[in-house]
Formats: C-alpha cells, structure tokens, sequence
C-alpha cells in the first residue's frame, strides 16, 4: 500500500528518559498532523548514546510505563523507537520497538554492537541473536540498527525472510572532515543505503540522530531510499528535522520487475556454501 | 612532500566546530564564553568561532600580556576583537609574576614561561565565574600530540573546538573565517620571552610535523611505512617521543585504585550527563 513516512531525526538529551519521550511525543503529533502512517526515530532515541554506566539506570522493561505510553501513542501512527531493553534476566539490549494498533509488535536487539575506536558497545551492551523479517500494514519490514546495516548479512537475511522496507535507525557520529564535499561519514552511510536498497530491491528508511555528545557531532541526514536505490527525501544536516516522504507501492512492484534480484537469489546455494564454509572452519 | 591530505572543507568544518560550541555551552545552561587573546592565529581562530556561535555579544577576550610579551602580540589582540566587535579586556600578569619570581630569581624560562600560562588561567577561570562563562580553550592538535603547552595552563578549558585539527589546518580554516592577515601570516610564536618562534623552538615546521602526525596518528602508518614515504627516521622517533612523553598532559591525574569502582576507570559517564 502507499503511505507517508515520517522521519525523526531529533536531538535526544544523554540519559533523560523523560525528556527524550517528551520529544518523541511532539513529534508524533507532528508526524500524525502531516499526515504520516509510520514514524521513525533514532537509535536509542529515548536515552542518547554515550551512556556507558548509565545503561542500566536508563533501560527500560517491557512493560515500562514508558513502552505503555508509546502503545497507546501507536493508536493514531505505527512508531519505531531505539531505547535500552532490560530482560527480566537484567541483561541490557540496543533495542529497536515497533509500535502499532496500541500494540508493541515486535523488538529487534541489535546484533552488531561496535567496540573498537570510539565505539564501546559490547562493554556495556548484550548482544541480539537474532534478524527477523515481519508482517505490518505497511507490508513486510525488517529492522536494522546502525553497525547492522555494515554486516551485509543483515539485510541479506531480512531481505531473503521477505522483507521488502528495511527500517534503520541509527546515532551515527560525524568524522572524516576532508577536502570533499561531505563528512566522510556521510558519504559513507549514503552509499551504504543506496546500495543495500539496490542489492535488495528493498526501500530503506534510515533515521539519524543530531546533537552533540562530549564533542561528538551526530550528522543527520535521515533519508527515504528507493528499491532502485535513489533518495527521494533526505534530511537537514546536524539539525532537527522531520522528513516527509510518501512512499508508493507501485514503485516497490516496477522495480521488482525491472530488476528481479531477489526472486533469482538462490537461498539453497547459499545455504549449502555457508554450510561447507561453517565445517571446514570447524576443521 | 605534499599538503594535499590535510587539506578540508573549511565550510563543513566550520559548521561542525560552530555547532560544537553553540550546543556544547547552551547545554549546561549558558549563553556566553571567555578566552585567552594572544594575538596569535589559535585563540583568535577560536574567537571567530564563538563569535558565530554565541554572537559577539556573547563573548569575552582577555588580553594578558607580560612584560618581556611583543607589543605587537597585543595590536594583533586588539585588531581580532575589534573586528569581531567582542568585549575585550586588557589584564597584565606582569605584578602578579613576578611578584612569585622574587622568592625565585634564578628560575629558568621554561618555569617562568610556565607560571605565566597558569596565571593567565587563573584568570580565564575567575571570569568564567564572574560572567557566567565557559572557558575556550585554544589549543590545537598538533600543540597536544606535541605536549608543547602547559599542564593547567594553556592547556586548560572546558571546552576546546580546535583540539582535533593541525596547525595547518587552523591556517586553512582561519584563511576561510576572515582571520586578519596579519594575523594568519605571522610566525607562530609562544610569545614567552622576546623573538621565541614555536618552530625555531621545536626544531621543525608545522607542515612537517602536521604531515607526519596525520600520517603517524590518523592514518596508523607503521615506521616502515613512514619511511617508505619519505619521512628521516630521526624525525620519525623524535615525534614518537614526544608523543608518547607528553601523554600524562593529555590525561586526568592518576588516581591509586582501591575500591571497585574508580573515578575514570570503572565509574564512566560522559561529560555530558543528563545534558
């Protein structure tokens, strides 16, 4: 089906649970006021990034008074938001919630926890197991957030269980000041999206956060990639924004005609080789 | 050997190290900034940078020049603050100095070079109280890889927007902000005691070590790498040095763990915490 997307590239405060549902709330409201179906936030858009010891005192459980909150903000637009998840074993997750109907319909933890250069993730962080692709109203979508997006298996997998949007949600720091036109970040994750949305015949909604943490910028630039992989809507740089975009089924349809990559993907062979490369390793 | 890897977009950078400053300070609460004016191209960069940030209203230079300090270092103070129509004040460190140095007559220039670079802080740190401003610090990349500033001296601020470019980098941004001339085109200089140059000091260019330090730093290049490029193994294991000495400026002081959680070690918070 066709529908209008809303991207929210806010401006969280680091470790202000309150604050940042404050903020997701108006924009909700203005994502709802434009018209959108779909509203997307930011990687750990509820908390900030560098939280390192604060990770356990800003986590959230499911069944937070918070996650209550958004369930019924979900009765007006689906909403997907990146906050820290404690499982009732008190391990702490990078999570991604998608929101629906009043409802909470389903949770990727993100898998890729970056923990070299100025990343530390791991350390603070358990790791997801799992990608999986899911039914909505929007058609099948599989979530992505941020470093997941680099490990080309990711949207391998959710691509391949179906899905045919890849929502990411990113808190990607600004770095690579050069004689080019863009941070070297930029130009980086730009080509990333284009071509993860090529390869895939998938379109790619990418949410980016702004703000500064300890000196750290966080870009923006929150884009609507095409299945052809062109940008059709793309946000400010290091501003708030909220990038509208409508997104068309018949384009979905035209390019998986033109460009029929994923029906002649061979699951089987690729299984197989994975397989034999799994037990020669185990050699 | 070429410039071409540390030359940059002065616009995207200029947009990143302004935003820096304009949310790094509205974040805890303030509007204004106070700096150190020299008279060199490093605080004046910074001044600029504030300046469009907070609005010249905003912000507050001090000029601190000591007796044996060049006059012209002053002048050239005077003309960035003018020109950017900031507040600027005129505090001497000569009476609060040597004031000290006469308990201590034989002390060497570097103490007295020292001395000078703290009192100056203690100055910058009692008008941020007064005014209610945040401290800039000027200090560029190459000055703290180098470890050629004073521990609690210049080296002090609570904020620092050039901390992470070169010296030919400030050049090149400078050139872009409307930096005056003069200033831009002088020899870098401490400014300690009369005709002292930064580069007759250290031995080296800027762009020689800037060029090394990108290659050495930045880019992770082994010492084999580094002379596959062309870059004298002598120079090479002197800049090692002087990194790897001058490191504890670059830290907090070293706290003697005992506990199970140790400030810095494993009680971790961002500096911006609830910001």
């Amino acid at each position: 089906m066709d529908f209008t997307v809303a991207l929210a590239q806010i401006k969280p405060k680091l470790g202000c649970v309150a604050d940042n549902l404050a903020l997701a709330e108006a924009a909700v409201a203005d994502a709802v006021n434009a018209g959108a179906g779909l509203v997307l936030f930011p990687e750990l858009a509820l908390t900030g990034y560098f939280l390192k010891d604060l990770v356990p005192d800003v986590a959230l459980s499911l069944d937070a008074p918070e996650i209550i909150r958004l369930k019924e903000l979900s009765r007006h637009i689906a909403i997907v938001i990146g906050c820290v998840e404690v499982s009732s074993d008190y391990r702490f997750f990078n999570s991604a919630l998608y929101f629906d109907g009043g409802e909470l319909r389903h949770v990727h933890r993100k898998v890729y926890l970056p923990t070299y250069g100025m990343f530390d993730e791991q350390r603070y962080l358990a790791r997801g197991e799992r990608f999986r692709a899911f039914d909505s109203r929007f058609g099948r979508l599989g979530i992505l957030i941020c470093e997941d997006m680099w490990h080309l298996s990711a949207p391998y997998v959710l691509a391949m269980d179906g899905a045919t949007t890849l929502l990411c949600l990113s808190s990607s720091p600004g770095r690579g000041v050069s004689e080019d036109e863009s941070l070297g970040s930029t130009s980086a994750w730009q080509k990333l999206t284009a071509t993860t949305a090529m390869f895939f015949n998938c379109r790619v909604l990418y949410c980016n956060r702004v703000g500064y943490e300890d000196g750290v910028s966080f870009w923006g630039g929150s884009e609507v990639v095409s299945p052809a992989g062109s940008v059709t809507a793309r946000g400010k740089l290091f501003e708030d924004d909220l990038v509208m975009a409508r997104i068309e089924e018949g384009e979905l349809r035209r390019e998986r005609i033109f460009s029929p990559l994923m029906r002649d993907e061979s699951l089987s062979v690729t299984l197989k080789e994975l397989e034999r490369i799994d037990r020669e390793r185990g050699c | 050997m070429l410039m071409g890897s540390l030359g940059m977009n002065t616009t995207l950078m200029r947009t990143i190290l302004v935003g820096f400053i304009r949310e790094e300070v509205r974040k805890v609460g303030l509007t204004r900034a106070v700096l150190g004016l020299s008279g060199g191209i490093d605080s004046a960069l910074v001044a600029f940078l504030a300046a469009e940030a907070l609005g010249p209203e905003n912000v507050q230079a001090i000029i601190m020049p000591y007796r044996t300090s060049n006059p012209e270092s002053e002048a050239h103070a005077r003309l960035a603050a003018e020109q950017l129509g900031i507040r600027h004040d005129v505090i001497e460190i000569t009476s609060m100095v040597d004031a000290y140095f006469a308990r201590y007559p034989d002390a060497d220039n570097m103490r007295r070079g020292n001395k000078m670079a703290r009192e100056r802080m203690t100055i910058l740190y009692d008008h941020s109280a007064a005014w209610s401003a945040l401290v800039l610090g000027t200090s560029n990349k190459t000055e703290l890889l180098l470890g050629y500033g004073t521990l609690y001296g210049d080296m002090a601020s609570a904020l620092n927007p050039i901390g992470d470019i070169y010296k030919s980098q400030v050049w090149q941004l400078s050139e872009a902000m409307g930096v005056p001339r003069v200033i831009i085109d002088k020899k870098p200089s401490a400014d300690l005691w009369a005709g002292q140059t930064d580069e007759q000091e250290l031995g080296f260019t800027y762009r020689e070590v800037d060029e090394l330090l990108y290659h050495l730093i930045d880019l992770r290049y082994s010492r084999d790498e580094l002379l596959a490029k062309g870059f004298a193994a002598e120079f090479i294991d002197k800049i090692q040095a002087k990194v790897q000495n001058s490191h504890f400026k670059r830290r907090l002081p070293v706290i003697a763990k005992v506990s199970n959680r140790t400030i810095d070690r494993d009680f971790r918070y961002s500096r911006d915490w609830g910001k």
